[in-house]
């Protein structure tokens, strides 16, 4: 769905995250470009040059936050010092909704700083679903959760990735920032039709897509967002607008990251699948 | 990754309670791809963050160094800028690990961690030259701003760190793309730098206009701003700084409000709460 609850009805196109690399060039050439995602937590600072191109980034382009460390499935309690901060951020932003994955990364106090795959059980369902709810109605502000790649499953498992997501978000009442490269790696990592991920999920509660690169090695892929959007991913992209609608759509460079003109001609690679699902409404 | 954990239970059997194997990977291989992922990530930081702690131990050690220190003391924060705050006291624990260089080691890495403050702490509003003379100096008191760190170093670290950093931009290969910062680091010719001579300086590390800066000061400014940030009036700091100091050259009052002027027009003075 392009404008619903999950992403304020806003109507965003086309965008890439704000990267350091990045910064010389759009502050000195402004370019178009339709709205830009920035990780949260490297503006959950006190002060500085951060903040500093944040505010002057706001001045004239529209900007989405995207996090990596709440960890709705960690078993510990939301980290209000985090929450605090976050909600410092969204209010200078005036981000129109917040993205977080479906992980859990934490334990006791101690951080991994990566994005960790949880069981997909109904009880692991119900603490994210809670922490999910407790967030937005601190934050003040729609939440979508990201389907994470993954390299590793549990035998304690009840249910599909997919239908673990869905369940997850119907019991938060949240949307969905659907990964659709997430889903091509982990659909190798774990022997599954990518499509069935795709067409067994609550389209109506998707407010975002990202698309990425990955990397392969001999036995699995990492997720690396190191590479242009390969083709099969590129495909799963439009097979999930025509099932969804115009989506906000993000592309995801984080590692050896080319030109800033580079990042952009990639992300604008998508509006050639929007235009065909838009065709093939007219038609 | 190990075969056991620390209490001596196989990984490997432990790992396959709780993780699938697939057809091409074991649980324990699987687990391993997350466990590579992890230390990765955050020796990665620990390089980016402590070149100059990396040249004092050399990479081999460092590598070894950094490890210890993550499994001693793991990430309690979720950002990853946070990673190094307690390498200064891992290495009060643990001396060897710097040995012979312990003094200079502990000099690189409180002078690296004060970068990272610099960078991104905390900026309150300054107190403005005309406010410091409205207020006579027996009852004045200030407040440094959060973000500046005085150190008090006994080696040259400074022109060390300088030096290491445009050996790594000059290495720099040209790239025509705009993306300056992302360009390959240095692989070839590596001019050796010596290490930094043992003198005794005194330095504040700072931001300014949001640029990074470490600035010389002369023993008796030091010694008065770190009265300062004591809760001392400003005339009892320049009473102190100037009876515990060594010289008994040149006129006091004019460089000391030559001290004031610069540290006002930079915005390190803070009204005291």
């Amino acid at each position: 769905m392009p404008a619903n609850p999950f992403n304020a009805y806003t109507d965003y196109g086309i965008g890439i995250g704000l990267r350091v690399p990045h910064y010389r060039h759009i502050l000195e050439k402004k370019p178009v470009v339709d709205w830009f995602e920035i990780i949260s937590e490297n503006f959950m600072v006190d002060g500085g040059r951060p903040l500093e191109v944040l505010d002057t980034i706001l001045e004239q382009y529209r900007v989405v936050q995207h996090g990596v460390a709440i960890y709705f499935g960690s078993a510990d309690k939301l980290n209000r010092d985090h929450l605090k901060k976050l909600k410092h951020l969204v209010k200078r932003t005036n981000t129109p909704w917040l993205s977080d994955h479906l992980c859990w990364g934490s334990v006791d106090g101690r951080y991994t700083h990566d994005l960790l795959p949880m069981p997909y059980t109904f009880a692991a369902a119900r603490v994210a679903a809670q922490k999910i709810r407790e967030a937005r109605d601190f934050l003040e502000v729609p939440i979508c959760v990201e389907n994470v790649s993954s390299y590793a499953e549990f035998h304690a498992s009840e249910m599909t990735e997919w239908e673990f997501l869905s369940e997850v978000v119907e019991l938060a009442d949240c949307g969905i920032l659907l990964d659709v490269n997430n889903i091509y790696v982990s659909s190798k990592n774990h022997n599954f039709d990518p499509y069935d991920y795709l067409n067994n999920i609550p389209h109506h509660r998707v407010g975002q897509i990202h698309v990425a690169g990955h990397s392969k090695f001999e036995k699995y892929i990492l997720d690396t967002h190191d590479h242009p959007v390969l083709d099969p991913v590129w495909e799963m992209y439009g097979h999930a607008i025509r099932r969804i609608g115009h989506t906000a759509t993000l592309l995801e460079w984080d590692d050896r990251i080319p030109s800033f003109d580079e990042v952009h001609h990639e992300a604008l690679k998508a509006l050639k699948f929007q235009e065909r699902q838009l065709a093939a409404r007219v038609a | 990754m190990q075969g056991r954990l620390n209490d001596g239970r196989n990984l490997r059997a432990e790992a396959s309670e709780f993780i699938k194997p697939n057809d091409r990977l074991s649980s324990f291989e699987r687990l391993e791809i997350y466990n590579r992922q992890y230390w990765f990530r955050l020796l990665d930081c620990l390089y980016d963050d402590y070149p100059g702690l990396l040249a004092v131990l050399g990479e081999r050690k460092f590598l070894k160094f950094a490890t210890a220190y993550l499994s001693r003391y793991p990430s309690d924060s979720f950002a990853l800028r946070d990673l190094g705050a307690r390498l200064e006291q891992f290495l009060c624990d643990e001396p060897h690990w710097s040995a012979p260089r312990e003094a200079l080691a502990l000099d690189m890495v409180r002078f690296e961690w004060a970068q990272v403050v610099a960078f991104d702490g905390l900026s309150k509003p300054p107190i403005t030259t005309d406010e410091i003379l409205d207020t006579p100096p027996e009852k004045l008191r200030l407040e440094l701003q959060p973000y500046l760190s005085l150190l008090a170093l006994r080696y040259a670290v400074d022109d060390f760190l300088i030096a290491l950093k445009k050996r790594t931009t000059d290495g720099l290969r040209a790239e025509a793309s705009n993306a300056v910062e992302s360009a390959p680091k240095a692989t070839a010719r590596k001019k050796r730098i010596l290490l930094p001579a043992r003198a005794d300086i005194h330095l504040a590390v700072h931001r300014h206009d949001n640029r990074l800066y470490f600035k010389r000061l002369e023993p008796e400014a030091f010694a008065i701003l770190s009265a300062l940030n004591r809760g001392v009036t400003v005339e009892n700091a320049c009473v102190e700084a100037i009876t515990s100091g060594k010289r008994n050259d040149g006129d006091w009052a004019a460089r000391i409000k030559g001290w004031f002027q610069s540290w006002a027009a930079l915005g390190w003075l803070c009204r005291a709460k």
